[in-house]
């Protein structure tokens, strides 16, 4: 494949380029699990079942809490890749921490939401709306969980291994994956909760 | 010539300027979106109008600054890979909300 002149360096940079485009299609792939998920959504949205509507479950307040916790989030995970690009391992590890914190603050703000609606009896099971609502939410969530284990597992990477290449090109894929969830969160806010709202 | 920079696609060109820029700007967005919300816009499509608007904006403005999607050769392939998905996107979206919406109101 490559040929035996390049130097080790150079044919590991060309796989991390390689794995990245790779996972950047991956992400393409994900999008259109989401795009499945709002098509289902947009024809629910309005079958309430006799049901309780948007106007009655949703707090503007709350949300914009929630969806700053995701922004900030983002740019702090942005702020980690600049350090690992000056190769500040410490640094590094201290905005992933926050990041971390943020996101797990997005991902408890979400739970308690989803706890509180079933509580009242507005589980997935009392509407298609309802349905469609925690299918969409609840995905988008267990990504941002997902994303949550995997800064875990790359926290302790760049403490015991340092900002090798392998971490680094980790790190590039997770920033990936991060910033696409909040991409997907600006769709989640704007077309489940706003929309529903006006 | 350019193939000696090497540089990475996705986060390879970071710089602190351009996440506080993408920051400010997704600030603002969001802001706006949440503002006409909470405005009670008459009449409604109006304000539907407007979110759908903010929500593309925004989302390119965290392509572009945080994602570091541009035009570059580079970007070139993460570039056609996204505009065919978003392609395929629409197809679903619009396509299903279509025929749905048609069908619902023909049973009316």
């Amino acid at each position: 494949m490559s040929s035996s002149t390049q130097s080790h360096e150079a044919v590991g940079d060309h796989g991390s380029e390689n794995r990245l485009f790779g996972f950047w299609i991956y992400l393409m792939s994900d999008l259109i699990i989401f795009a499945v998920l709002f098509a289902t959504f947009a024809v629910v949205s309005h079958n309430f079942a006799g049901g309780p509507g948007p106007k009655q479950l949703f707090e503007v307040p709350y949300l914009f809490v929630e969806t700053m916790f995701l922004l900030v989030s983002s740019v702090t995970y942005g702020l980690a890749v600049v350090a690992m690009q000056s190769g500040k391992k410490n640094v590094v590890f201290a905005r992933l921490v926050i990041t971390f914190v943020l996101g797990l603050g997005f991902v408890v703000m979400e739970v308690l939401e989803f706890h509180h609606l079933i509580l009242e009896g507005f589980g997935p099971d009392r509407s298609a709306f309802l349905s469609g609502f925690f299918t969409l939410v609840g995905t988008h969530g267990l990504h941002v969980s997902c994303g949550l284990l995997w800064m875990i597992v790359m926290m302790v990477q760049v403490l015991t291994k340092g900002l090798t290449s392998g971490v680094r090109s980790r790190l590039e894929r997770l920033s990936l994956f991060w910033h696409f969830l909040d991409i997907v969160w600006v769709g989640v806010f704007t077309f489940v909760y706003l929309v529903g709202l006006v | 010539m350019t193939h000696e920079e090497n540089r990475h696609p996705g986060p390879g060109h970071a710089t602190v300027g351009k996440y506080m820029v993408g920051f400010v700007l997704a600030i603002v967005l969001t802001l706006i979106s949440f503002g006409i919300a909470a405005a009670g816009i008459q009449p409604a499509y109006a304000a539907v109008v407007g979110l759908v608007l903010a929500a593309i904006v925004q989302m390119l403005v965290h392509l572009y600054y945080f994602l570091h999607l541009d035009f570059s050769r580079e970007m070139r392939w993460n570039f056609i890979s996204i505009v065919f998905t978003a392609i395929i996107l629409l197809i679903f979206i619009a396509g299903t909300v279509w025929v749905i919406f048609s069908l619902n109101s023909r049973m009316m």
